[in-house]
Order: C-alpha cells, then sequence, then structure tokens
C-alpha cells in the first residue's frame, strides 16, 4: 500500500551528494514531493529530509540504495505518526486588500499567521504546520487575491527521545553494518576525520 | 615531437628523494599511483591531462603506460587488468570527449562490480562552468555511473583523494571510481610530506557486520533441506573465497551451478558443479530451480538473466543469501535468511555448522538432465554433422588445446553464451565477459587488459564479427604494446543474438541484422598481426594450435553457420521451469 513515507538521511556534507541521492528516486520514476536538506545536531553532518509516496517495500530498497552511498552515514523512514513534522508557507497580499477585506485579528488568531513584513503596498505573513494548514490560508486568500506563495519542504524529527547516535546504535542492531559505525568514534570528532 | 620530449627530459632535474618536497599535483598523482602499488596505466592523452602526461614522463620506467586507441578501449582495457589480476585497474583520460568516451567503461564496471580508478584531466578551475574548450560535467555525468567519483580543484587534496579513490574502489563490493583533476590543480606546488594509505571513512562501510544468528538459521535451514541448491556469481572470486566455497560444497554435499561472472570460481570438472543458470544456462539447474527446497544464492544478484520470471521463481524454496552489499538482498528475490557479510567470511562459519552430508541422488537429477540436454543439444552442438561449422564445436577444440587453463574473454552475444557454456577451466579468475552490462566491443580491449594483469596465462578473445568492429582499432594498442592476445572471432555474418530474437519472436523479420565484414585477416596483417581464416572444419584444429602456438597475438576467423541458434533457451518473460531445448 501506498502512503507517505519521510526519509532521513544523515551524510557528510560533500559537493555532489544532493545529486547522487536525487537520481536514486528520478532512476526509478518516483516523484519527490519534498526534499531538504540541513545542518544536523552534529557538527558537519547533514541531513536530508524526503517525503514521498510509496509502498514500504519500495522504501527499503531505496534506503539500502541510498546507504550504499560513500558518504551517507545512515539512512531511515518513517511514517506521519512516527514523527513531528512542519513546513513553512510565506504569503504575500496587497495591504489595500488587508485593509479594507479583511480581519487581520482572524487571520492571526484561525489561521495562526504571523506577519513579518507591513508595508505600505504589501504584507508578508507566515504559517507553519502540516501541509492542510499552510493551504488553508492559500484557500483563505484566494479569492482576495494572492500576489505570491511559496512553501519549504518537510523537515521532520523522530518522536523517539534519542537523537541520532542512539538510533544509529538501535539501526545497528537489526540492520547490516560494521562495529566501527556502532561504535562511532569519530562521528563528534570532525577533524580528526578523513575527508577533503 | 618525440626527440623534443627527450631534450626536455634531459634538461629536467632529477627528481629530489629528501622527504618533505615541493612538487606538483601532477608528481602528486604520480607518486600516489606508486604507493599504491600501480604498474600499469591505460590511457590517452589530451589537453586537460598533459601535466599529467608530463609528469609520467619521468615515471615511465617504474609505470608502465599502455596507449590504447579510444578511451572506452582504455577502461575496458583496465577492467580486464582488473579481473585477471584481481589488482585495482587504472585508466587516464583528458577531459570533455576524453571523459565521455569512459562512461560505457564505467557503467560496465559498476554492473559487474570491478574495482577501476579513473583519472580525468578537467580545464583550469576557473573556467568550470564558462563552456570552456572540451569541458564537460564529467562528476555529474559519471555520478550514476560511478561508485564514488570527485573533482579536485586544489593539489593538496590530490594525495588523500587518490588514497580514498583506491580504498573505495576495491573495498567492500568493488567498483570504478573517477577522480576528475582540474589543470590548474596539477601544475600547482603542494609540500609533499609522504603519502598513506586510507583504511576508513567514517560514513563507508564496505563490510556489514555479520550476525551470527543468521548463520546459525542458515545451517538449520541447510541442514535440513532435502533438495538443497547453490547457485554463485562473481562474489565467490572477488571475495578471493574460492577455497572457502569449495570446503562449504564438499562438506555439505551441495550441487552448486553458476551466473556467467561466477564462472571459473569453481573448477569445471568438480563434481559438484553442475553448470550454467539463466537464459542460455543448462537445463538441469534452470528446471530444478524449481524444484529445490533451499536455494542459497552466494555473491550473486538474481540478475532478471538469471531468474527468468520473477513471480515463478524458486517459490517452493527457502532462500538463504550471502551478499556483502545489503542492497541486493531482497531487492529481486526474498530471503528467508538474509547472511550480510563477506563471504570469505561467512562460509566458514557456515562450513562449520554444516553436517556432513551426501546428496547424491539429488545430484544424479541434474546429471540426468544434463544426459537429456547432452542428447537433445550438446551433441549436435559440440560434434556436428552439418556442414557448416558451429561455435560450440570451435569452443571444444579450444579446450583441448588449453586444458582449461587459458583466461577466456568473451564479447557479447551468441559466441559469448556458447564459450559461457561450453568452455572448461581450472582456475579462478579466468572467465572475463561483459555481464551486467553486455557490451559489445568489450573483449578485445579487455583481453588486452587481462594479458597484462595476467602475463604467464595464454588470454584468448572470443569475439563475433559484430563486437568486433566495435573496437578493432584496439589492434593499434597490440601492435604497438607488443602484448600477446589471441584473437577468435566466430563469424556468423550476422548480428546473431539479435538475429535469433528475431527468427524465434519477431517471425523471423531480420530487421539490419545482416552486417558485413572487411577482410579481417587482411586488417590485423595491416596491424602487423599474423592471422588466418578458417571455413573447413578440417582445418580447425590445425589453425586453433596455430594461434595458440603462435608467439605474439594471432587472429583466427573461423566461418560458422549463419544461422545456428544458441539453446536452451528461458524466453524473456517465462519461468526458468519453461526453458527451451529447441
Ligand atoms: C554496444 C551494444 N550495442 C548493441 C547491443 C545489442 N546486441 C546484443 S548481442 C548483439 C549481436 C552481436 O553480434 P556479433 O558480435 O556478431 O556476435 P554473435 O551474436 O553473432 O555471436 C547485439 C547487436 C549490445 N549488446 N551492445
Amino acid at each position: 500500500m501506498k502512503q507517505e513515507y519521510t526519509i532521513t538521511v544523515h551524510t557528510e556534507n560533500h559537493i555532489g551528494l544532493l545529486n547522487r541521492i536525487a537520481i536514486i528516486f528520478s532512476r526509478r520514476k518516483i516523484n519527490v514531493q519534498s526534499m531538504n536538506t540541513s545542518p544536523s545536531e552534529i557538527p558537519g553532518i547533514h541531513r536530508f529530509t524526503i517525503v514521498i509516496n510509496e509502498s514500504e517495500e519500495v522504501v527499503v530498497k531505496l534506503i539500502r540504495q541510498i546507504e550504499k552511498q560513500v558518504e551517507v552515514l545512515k539512512a531511515r523512514y518513517n511514517t506521519n505518526d512516527e514523527i513531528i513534522w512542519q513546513e513553512l508557507a510565506l504569503y504575500k497580499v496587497s495591504t489595500d486588500m488587508i485593509a479594507d477585506k479583511i480581519s487581520v485579528e482572524r487571520l492571526l488568531r484561525e489561521y495562526g499567521a504571523r506577519a513579518v513584513v507591513i508595508r505600505r503596498d504589501f504584507v508578508i505573513f507566515e504559517v507553519s504546520g502540516h501541509r492542510e494548514e499552510t493551504e488553508r490560508l492559500v484557500k483563505f486568500f484566494e479569492p482576495h487575491g494572492l500576489i505570491e506563495f511559496v512553501r519549504t519542504a518537510r523537515v521532520a524529527i523522530t518522536k523517539s527521545s534519542q537523537g541520532f547516535h542512539q538510533t544509529l546504535k538501535e539501526f545497528e542492531e537489526k540492520e547490516p553494518g560494521t562495529d566501527r559505525v556502532v561504535e562511532n568514534k569519530y562521528l563528534d570528532k570532525n577533524e580528526e576525520v578523513f575527508s577533503m | 615531437m618525440s626527440s623534443s620530449q627527450q631534450d626536455t627530459a634531459v634538461l629536467k632535474k632529477p627528481v629530489e628523494e629528501k622527504k618533505e618536497k615541493m612538487i606538483s599535483g601532477s608528481e602528486a598523482v604520480m607518486l600516489s599511483l606508486l604507493e599504491e602499488g600501480v604498474d600499469t596505466i591505460f590511457g590517452y592523452p589530451g589537453g586537460a591531462i598533459m601535466p599529467i602526461y608530463d609528469s609520467l614522463y619521468d615515471f615511465s620506467e617504474k609505470i608502465k603506460h599502455i596507449l590504447v586507441r579510444h578511451e572506452q578501449g582504455g577502461i575496458h582495457a583496465a577492467q580486464g587488468f582488473a579481473r585477471s589480476s584481481g589488482k585495482v585497474g587504472v585508466v587516464f583520460a583528458t577531459s570533455g570527449p576524453g571523459a565521455t568516451n569512459l562512461v560505457t567503461g564505467l557503467a560496465d564496471a559498476l554492473i559487474d562490480s570491478t574495482p577501476v580508478v579513473c583519472v580525468t584531466g578537467q580545464v583550469f578551475a576557473h573556467l568550470l562552468g564558462t563552456d570552456a574548450f572540451q569541458e564537460t560535467d564529467v562528476i555529474n555525468i559519471t555520478t550514476p555511473v560511478t561508485k564514488w567519483n570527485y573533482q579536485v580543484t586544489d593539489a593538496s587534496e590530490i594525495c588523500s583523494v587518490l588514497a580514498k579513490a583506491f580504498y573505495i574502489a576495491k573495498s567492500g563490493r568493488p567498483g570504478p571510481v573517477l577522480i576528475d583533476i582540474t589543470k590548474n590543480a596539477q601544475i600547482q606546488k603542494i609540500k609533499y610530506d609522504g603519502y598513506s594509505k586510507c583504511d576508513h571513512i567514517r560514513s563507508y562501510r564496505p563490510k556489514p557486520k555479520i550476525r551470527n544468528e543468521y548463520i546459525v538459521q542458515a545451517a538449520e535451514l541447510i541442514n535440513k533441506a532435502e533438495r538443497p541448491f547453490v547457485i554463485f556469481g562473481q562474489g565467490i572470486i572477488l571475495g578471493k573465497a574460492e577455497n572457502e566455497f569449495k570446503a562449504f560444497l564438499e562438506k555439505s554435499g551441495i550441487p552448486a551451478a553458476w551466473t556467467i561472472l561466477g564462472l571459473s570460481a569453481l573448477p569445471t570438472d568438480h563434481p559438484l558443479n553442475v553448470g550454467m543458470l539463466g537464459m542460455h544456462g543448462n537445463y538441469g539447474p534452470n528446471v530444478l530451480t524449481n524444484e529445490c527446497d533451499v536455494l542459497i544464492a552466494i555473491g550473486m544478484r538474481f540478475d532478471d538473466r538469471v531468474t527468468g520470471r520473477l513471480d515463478k521463481y524458486a517459490k517452493q524454496a527457502k532462500v538463504v543469501h550471502l551478499d556483502i552489499d545489503p542492497a541486493e538482498i531482497d531487492k529481486n528475490v526474498k530471503s528467508t535468511v538474509p547472511v550480510w557479510g563477506d563471504c570469505k567470511e561467512t562460509l566458514p562459519m557456515l562450513t562449520k555448522l554444516m553436517e556432513k552430508r551426501d546428496h547424491s541422488k539429488w545430484v544424479s537429477r541434474f546429471k540426468e538432465y544434463m544426459k537429456e540436454e547432452v542428447q537433445l543439444v550438446i551433441n549436435d552442438e559440440l560434434n556436428p554433422s552439418t556442414e557448416k561449422m558451429t561455435m560450440g564445436e570451435v569452443i571444444n577444440i579450444l579446450n583441448e588445446l588449453t586444458k582449461g587453463d587459458a583466461v577466456i574473454v568473451t564479447d557479447v552475444g551468441q559466441h559469448q553464451m556458447v564459450a559461457c557454456r561450453y568452455a572448461r577451466f581450472t582456475q579462478s579468475k579466468s572467465n572475463i565477459t561483459s555481464g551486467g552490462l553486455g557490451t559489445m566491443g568489450f573483449a578485445l580491449p579487455a583481453a588486452i587488459g587481462a594479458k597484462f594483469g595476467a602475463p604467464d596465462r595464454t588470454v584468448v578473445a572470443i569475439i563475433g564479427d559484430g563486437g568486433f568492429q566495435m573496437t578493432l582499432q584496439e589492434l593499434g594498442t597490440i601492435m604497438q604494446s607488443g602484448v600477446d592476445v589471441k584473437i577468435l572471432i566466430l563469424n556468423n555474418e550476422f548480428l546473431g543474438m539479435v538475429r535469433q530474437w528475431q527468427q524465434l519472436f519477431h517471425d523471423k523479420r531480420y530487421s539490419f541484422v545482416d552486417i558485413t565484414s572487411p577482410d579481417f585477416v587482411m586488417i590485423a596483417k595491416g596491424y602487423g598481426i599474423d592471422g588466418q581464416r578458417v571455413s573447413d572444419r578440417t582445418n580447425l584444429k590445425a589453425a586453433l594450435k596455430t594461434m595458440l602456438d603462435h608467439k605474439g597475438s594471432y587472429l583466427l576467423e573461423v566461418m560458422v553457420g549463419k544461422e545456428n541458434n544458441v539453446f536452451p533457451m528461458v524466453p524473456q518473460g517465462c519461468s526458468v521451469a519453461e526453458i527451451r531445448l529447441k
């Protein structure tokens, strides 16, 4: 059964890796719904958050292909109920429209919006939340004229309380790995790591 | 040109021997290669790699450079070298067209897990992305076809990057690595204070941790099995685990069949060797795949040419899959017990837990099928009553003369399947073929490389009339390097394998498979290579003997029946049990 999966990949921060990961999906004609790259809690280690709609069987195979990449430390996947996630959206609307037709108070209260910029000619609002929440405000503005809209990729954190080190250990129990990574003594010591 | 080169060489100061010294990026490349034990490079120069070639000039006593005639030939030669020697093959090429010419070889090496390191020159770093002369985005072009690639723009990285390149290429599941070095980095001077080899990368796990409980579970399954069947691939050869494998088989008494990349890992006449798997494999191994109760796959990846239709493949069997690459496990065939790890280590662990068994009744089922196959297919192929010669009879006589000791390099097509089916082997690393990619044009350059990788062995390249014309320019490489390669062209005056499919599945509509050939013997003569053509069976054995006894390279063209087919055959989309004998 297909459903939304969030794939989290911890990697070295190297040029070219984005492409290596992206082509694992495109080669199999899998549409990536969103992809985000960011730093992680470990200095020097990068984190990809990728959302796709696929069956678990396919996702497991993708995870193994991703992990096969030399510069990937760990890839894992979660269903939506295992993670906390957010997307951030920005909305540009005309100031006149806001002043004439809309209750700003309602906007802020009901939609959890925040005004980021207020100018004579336009106002920019920001909403963060799940897709439905950011989508709701689009629907709301649409009849009045939305000048510009943009939304980020999903960022997600697992509900389990341990960080990457611990999760990595747990995965090692179930999945293949070498002793070296289980006690990844290099993980906290970026300067001692063989890198370029 | 050559005399002026010599002059500059004389004028150049000898390389200093001090520990810490200033060197150019290009010298760093050469020193790194020496540290990695490289003694042979296959390459082709050009503008963007000239500083490296300039440096190579100073090292030509320590490192042999084989000038190929096309970069694709260069990388195929490096593949052949790697596969006959077990070492890493090394290639030099220039930017732009030089680098793009490597792509087919990279794809071939990736899918067949061959350790190769390619060094390509690149335009100056400040010109990247400007469409400069011979600039192409080599890193992005080669990303899907390399295990790892990296662009160096600063010479201080060269030694550590090359150390990493060699480590990645040969460790775990081997594969090709490409290092692109911009010209400024080749020229740049750096302080050289020694080379250190790479032995770990924190994000890279070449060998998955072996899980003992899986070994135990696998052993239980196998010990209980009534009809266990081993299928093996190149993992045995890459893991240098031939002896461990034999020990496992001999204790457990299990019959074993091979993929074409696994061929030669187990001697042909080993009593438990029951033959070839897959589309043109033997009758018994294919049919009995669907009758065994435990299928033990070792260092193989269930390619569709091996499995036929997946949803009808070994459904009755419990599957034990041994592989070093976790991504292969459960990829095509779901395993009952996954045994992650290097088979050099997992096989002995498994052997220890094996009960000594004798499965001779089960093994005899394979022999019965073999009898039938001999009667209905093999006899006619090896001892034909037709006027025209068959490919099989050529291989059969070749076996007789080489006693199975030669390295056989094949191209792609009918001759490849016939050679794999009938060639006999006494030692490992002896069958070199383009399996996963099926690259026509592979054999001639790969045979050149194979001979450099195993100089004491006889190397025979078996090639079709079509495939030979894809890389025949490498005859120039043979001529210039003096390498001794026996070239056996099996000429059916067709693109035979495609014709066979057209005959069987496209109502004999022979669409563009009728290929004309030049006079191959005359072409060889043009390159100073002796040869002859044989059209008559009575001369075949003598001609093969002449070829093998000849000092140096030799080309033998054998005219075979135009419309002979390779059987048995599992038609595409059919189950292995539906294998056809005609
Ligand atoms: C580079 C490349 N192009 C096309 C093919 C498709 N192909 C597979 S076998 C074959 C025919 C090979 O003919 P030949 O070399 O004469 O060998 P034969 O099958 O007759 O032994 C072709 C065209 C291929 N494998 N590789």
